[in-house]
């Protein structure tokens, strides 16, 4: 193979800002997509774990949405086509006026799409509390919110800490499709550097190794928080 | 006098499949009423009908001469007077010992925490655990966590207590513990509606017994009528069966 490797432009001006600004987007995206993912994501599995039939339904048709549609689909909806059929205010004031009409879309489609997948995560964690705790917690006089708060959810979320380390992970490597919408995150940081440079190899090796680091940093801190919650006495959960 | 629990006309069905036929029973302030019964006879849900954590589908139940609302949230109030024993304990097993006996005490009856804690150490001291306040559910023995699932519930100062097989699951050398906590209760007088089979507590602690079969109550006798000369064929059946182990 004749390739002359330059390592040197990963350092230079302006390349090695414009890296930072990838990784800078791609945290930030990720980040704001994945606290709309936890808390909506959080809330919609516990109403899909309630008895209620309607309230499944809503939910449920909710998941079957955002999960089974492609996440690309999904971005293309919502920065070409939802400001179309919005009325004609709305869609203009998403297109015109609202900053970073890109950014913003990636993230809320991003976190819309994560969060139908946490809620099967979060509805999974509730159902595998054995039944006698809320019988328990009732039995006690605490409300149905209480119960939740005070009993259920606690023990939920320590049955569902590891699918969410995978579901956080994908985040990362998800916001790299907000790039087809024209966010400027790391994937198309790189792609950038290599059209302006013709070294593609170093671009996208540096790209490779910093969503590795990501990856390795949300895996450790992930198995921080769970042997931190992990309750004593009790063997982990395999 | 008021009966402590009046509960009449009590029906309830799964699908079409009826679990309790109209069953009736008053327990007085004080009594000890065992409930007993072949297996799938309707017992735990009876039980749990009493506090409304089952609802049912005919029939009032009045504790202390208050009415339990069908509605379960607004049963809430009521359910927190009657202390609730399990067969698994349930106790909360993200919580320490002293969290567990504090958690309702602090939530629903709005006790501060130093008032909640008093009251589980005054609690701990009588069933012999105060060393294990700090410990959790699953590093304590069976018999442990089932005297701590009792104080849980004592600790709400209840007015009546239930208990659904509270010794079913614990290995025989454990029972012993749990029953005599049990039948002190039933000596201070608290009103205690029992689910078991061990037919040595009934005789020891109850005023009555209550025999159920197939979602019915068949009969209600004074304790030592009822394993003299129980008055139905069923129960005298039963008997022999439980009686013959
Ligand atoms: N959630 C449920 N759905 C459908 N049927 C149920 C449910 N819970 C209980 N049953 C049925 O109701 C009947 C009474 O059950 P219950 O648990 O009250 O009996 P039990 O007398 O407590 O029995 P055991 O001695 O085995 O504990 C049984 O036939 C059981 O199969
Ligand atoms: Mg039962």
């Amino acid at each position: 193979m004749n390739y002359a490797w330059n390592w040197g432009v990963l350092v230079q001006p302006p390349y090695l800002e414009w890296l930072g600004q990838g990784i800078a987007m791609t945290l930030a995206v990720s980040i704001a997509a994945g606290i709309i993912a936890l808390s909506l994501g959080t809330l919609i599995g516990i109403f899909h774990s309630s008895t209620s039939g309607a309230m499944r339904l809503v939910t449920g048709s909710y998941i079957n949405l955002f999960r089974n549609v492609p996440l690309l689909l999904q971005m293309f909806l919502w920065f070409f086509v939802v400001p179309e059929l919005l009325p004609k205010a709305a869609g203009t004031w998403l297109k015109r006026e609202l900053p970073n009409p890109e950014i913003i879309t990636a993230i809320v489609a991003l976190g819309l799409f994560t969060a139908s997948r946490i809620a099967v995560q979060v509805a999974a964690g509730i159902a595998a509390v054995p039944g006698g705790q809320s019988m328990a917690a009732r039995a006690s006089g605490l409300s149905t919110v209480q119960a939740y708060r005070l009993v259920l959810l606690p023990q939920a979320f320590r049955i569902v800490v590891p699918p969410l380390t995978s579901e956080f992970l994908t985040i990362f490597k998800n916001s790299s499709i907000a790039l087809t919408i024209g966010v400027y995150e790391l994937t198309a940081r790189t792609q950038q550097i290599q059209s302006f440079t013709y070294q593609g190899f170093e671009a996208f090796t540096a790209a490779t190794v910093v969503y590795m680091v990501i990856a390795l940093t949300v895996t450790t801190l992930m198995t921080v928080i769970e042997r931190r919650v992990a309750i004593p006495g009790q063997s982990a959960r395999v | 006098m008021v009966e402590m629990i009046r509960i009449n006309g009590l029906s309830k069905s799964y699908g079409d499949v009826p679990v309790l036929k109209n069953c009736s029973l008053d327990v007085a302030r004080g009594e000890v009423v065992v409930i007993c019964g072949p297996s799938g006879s309707g017992k735990s849900t009876f039980v749990k009908c009493i506090n409304g954590i089952e609802p049912a589908q005919a029939g009032r139940i009045a504790i202390d001469g208050e009415d339990l609302p069908s509605k379960p949230a607004a049963a809430a109030r009521i359910r927190a007077r009657i202390g609730m024993v399990f067969q698994h304990f349930e106790l909360y097993p993200h919580l320490t010992v002293m969290e567990n006996i504090c958690l309702a005490q602090i939530h629903v009856l709005k006790r501060s925490r130093e008032e909640a804690k008093a009251k589980a150490h005054g609690l701990l001291r009588r069933v012999g655990l105060t060393d294990k306040e700090a410990a959790y559910p699953s590093q304590l023995s069976g018999g442990q966590q089932q005297r701590i699932a009792i104080v849980r519930a004592l600790a709400m100062d209840p007015v009546a207590m239930l208990f659904d097989e509270p010794t079913s699951a614990l290995d025989p050398e454990m029972i012993g513990e749990v029953l005599a906590v049990m039948l002190e209760l039933a000596r201070e007088g608290m009103t205690m509606v029992v689910v078991t089979h061990e037919m040595g507590f009934a005789k020891a602690a109850a005023d009555r017994v209550v025999f159920m079969d197939c979602g019915e109550i068949v009969e209600i006798a004074e304790t030592a009528r009822f394993f003299a000369e129980p008055a139905s064929e069923r129960a005298r059946l039963f008997l022999s069966r439980i009686l013959a182990h």
